[in-house]
């Protein structure tokens, strides 16, 4: 087994608005092995991003979590204290965002914003984080980084900012990076550069990734395990071959059928019919059944748990319960699946 | 930086010259003939005549304009019709006392603008924000000759702490401090108000910002957060305002001296205007506007500073 150097549990984030509690994030769980990379997968908003906030406790100010744990290394971070959890941010968990453009404060050189890491956290003075900066500029693959470290934002390209935003995030040797659409803004031949920087310096510094993206190529490529996340909830969570090889929940099934693969026999894409459900207006059975092909009058009518195989996979789907109403062999867009009951 | 500086200094050029052209022909529009009134009332049509030869009045508006012109380059302003002495001098010896006004109010909004602004931002949706904000609304709408009558009526009159007139002499504020206050707060409130709502403001678009979210996940205090990271770029609009205020206040400064009886510019115009005197009223306008366009400079230049976005090149 593994270390787990993360775990979440049964997450539960809720934003507190004039029009009612919105549930965000609702009975989120996952673990992530030291020096691995867990992708979280979803549509925009699924509460993927809430998801990571809430781990770091940075959510907007009506936004709260409500219940569940994040075990950092056995410890419930969700305790610590604001002074604790700022020892924990850019230092042991650190956090790089989707929009390079705006994630980088225009007003302060390069330097500057990497060294504020290293004087907060290692009690570098500034001269000694300012050498630092240059030496982590270089290794996210900064050309020229003594005259880069002098440069503010404005100056960069997109790709070059997210390479900072990098070195930021690495500054202090973090245990945990977060990574939260990273390349989702970017062209794509630089989104290639920066998935294999993250994925090379994740192997030179041995840390753990969480990967937050709404596009399952990104996962096959750099993630060993996989949480599908829908309507603010995890559908699925298995590593990534299982999941691609044989998704098993409606939804993660969809998802799949409806992209472009070149390795598999694909008459025509199919869709997923429907809307995702509104925050405010959630189905009371499973979130899903709406838009299933194979719901079932139990799925309208009651939520099901993350169901385990054993193997460490699960999923929230009736259709591998005891309890299952429905046929032995389901036909989910088009695939068949054999159900447990 | 140095190129955007001479660029933007020769920029005012244009605009000094509009100015001037702007206040020349406004004065010259206003009906009544200046002869007539150095001449008194019952001055036979000789004398006017005469006084109109003396001033150039019957040469063309552009013939006019060009003479007085050379004259301002020269740093001649004319002669006050009603003294007799030379204009620059009546405004030398007052100039510095609205500068000094308008400084210190400046100073004054800014400072207490900026605190309250920040503590409306950073408490938002409390108690203090609230009451901050309602003072705020007043001291915008309070017109500033009413609030300085008030402030004579409670402190000067009623109370008798501080004196309800400015006694200042062409050096400058001189001995007394307490002279001092209370044109400063009559004249500096309105500008406070406006920059604490424009920092408050202003504050609360930065906080929202990805970068500062960037700067919490660095694991940064809340006040670093605050003061470096959301301050420094929330500045920069209220910079602007600053510079406006200051010459707001410049002319604001007409009423307060009136009020207060401080022999400063405004009141060197409000005479003039009564008594037509129309050099002086030129020349008022004319050193004010410059002062203005200067003033805005600077901010330009010190808003370059700050944003290092900014690129005019």
């Amino acid at each position: 087994m593994e270390e787990t150097i993360l775990d979440v549990r049964g997450l539960r984030t809720s934003f507190f608005t004039d029009e009612g509690e919105v549930k965000a994030v609702d009975g989120v769980s996952f673990s992530v092995p030291k020096g691995k990379t867990i992708g979280i997968v979803g549509e925009s908003g699924s509460g993927k991003s809430i998801t990571s906030l809430s781990i770091l406790r940075l959510l907007a100010e009506n936004g709260k979590v409500v219940d569940g744990e994040v075990l950092f290394k056995g410890e419930n971070i969700l305790d610590y204290s604001e002074k604790q959890m700022r020892g924990l941010r850019g230092n042991k968990i650190s956090m790089i965002f989707q929009e390079p453009m705006t994630s980088l404060n225009p007003v302060f050189t390069v330097g500057q914003q990497i060294s504020e890491s290293l004087t907060t956290h290692q009690g570098m003075n500034k001269k000694q984080a300012m050498a630092k900066s240059v030496d982590l500029l270089k290794l996210v693959g900064i050309p020229s980084p003594e005259k880069r470290v002098t440069q503010y934002p404005y100056e960069l390209s997109g790709g070059m900012r997210q390479r900072v935003m990098i070195a930021m995030a690495l500054a202090c040797n973090p245990e945990i990076l977060v990574a939260d659409e990273p390349t989702t803004a970017l062209d794509v031949t630089i989104q290639a550069q920066i998935l294999g920087l993250i994925k090379d310096l994740q192997n030179r510094l041995g840390m753990s990734v969480i990967f937050i993206t709404h596009d399952l190529g990104v996962v096959a490529e750099t993630c060993d395990y996989v949480a599908v996340m829908y309507a603010g909830q995890v559908v699925e969570y298995s590593d990534v071959r299982t999941l691609f090889r044989r998704p098993r929940h409606p939804y993660t099934i969809g998802l799949l059928k409806s992209l472009p693969r070149p390795d598999a026999d694909q008459e025509k894409l199919v869709p997923i019919h429907g809307m995702v459900p509104s925050p405010f207006k959630m189905p009371t059975g499973c979130r899903f059944a709406p838009r299933c092909p194979a719901a079932t009058d139990l799925c309208r009518e009651k939520l099901p748990d993350l169901f385990d195989d054993g193997e460490g996979n699960q999923v929230r789907c009736w259709i591998y319960d005891e309890e299952w109403p429905g046929p032995k062999e389901v036909d989910v867009f088009g695939e068949e699946r054999i159900a447990k009951g | 930086m140095l190129k955007y500086i001479i660029r933007r200094v020769l920029q005012t050029i244009p605009v000094l010259i509009g100015v001037s052209i702007l206040v020349f022909s406004l004065m010259h529009l206003i009906p009544g003939n200046p002869a007539q009134i150095i001449a008194g009332e019952g001055a036979s049509e000789q004398t006017v005549r005469q006084i109109e030869e003396r001033l150039g009045l019957n040469d063309p508006i552009h013939i006019q304009y060009f003479n007085y012109m050379s004259g301002v380059l020269q740093g001649d302003l004319g002669n006050s019709v009603r003294s007799g002495r030379a204009v620059s001098d009546e405004i030398g010896a007052r100039f510095w006392v609205t500068v000094e006004l308008s400084f210190y109010a400046t100073i004054l909004a800014v400072f207490i603008g900026l605190m309250a602004g920040i503590i409306s931002a950073v408490r938002r949706y409390t108690v203090a924000d609230t009451a901050i904000m309602v003072i705020a609304l007043f001291g915008l709408s309070m017109p500033n000759f009413w609030l300085g009558l008030v402030l004579i009526d409670w402190f000067a009159v009623g109370a008798g702490w501080l004196p309800e007139w400015a006694k200042l002499r062409p050096s400058g504020w001189g001995d007394s401090w307490r002279q001092v206050i209370l044109p400063v707060i009559t004249l500096g409130t309105g500008g406070a108000a406006i920059i604490a709502r424009m920092t408050r403001s202003s504050m609360l678009e930065v906080i929202n910002q990805d970068y500062i979210r960037t700067a919490r996940a660095k694991g940064l205090t809340d006040r670093i957060v605050t003061y470096r990271h959301a301050l420094k770029n929330a500045l920069i609009p209220v910079v602007t305002v600053v510079g406006l205020e200051f010459g707001g206040f410049l002319g604001g400064a007409v009423l307060t001296e009136t009020i207060f009886a401080i022999n400063g510019m405004g009141r060197l115009t409000v005479q003039a205007i009564t008594q037509r005197d129309f050099p002086i009223v030129q020349g008022a306008v004319l050193v004010l506007s410059v002062l203005f366009v200067f003033v805005n400079l600077i901010v330009d230049i010190s808003y370059k500073l700050l944003n290092k976005r900014i690129d005019l090149n």
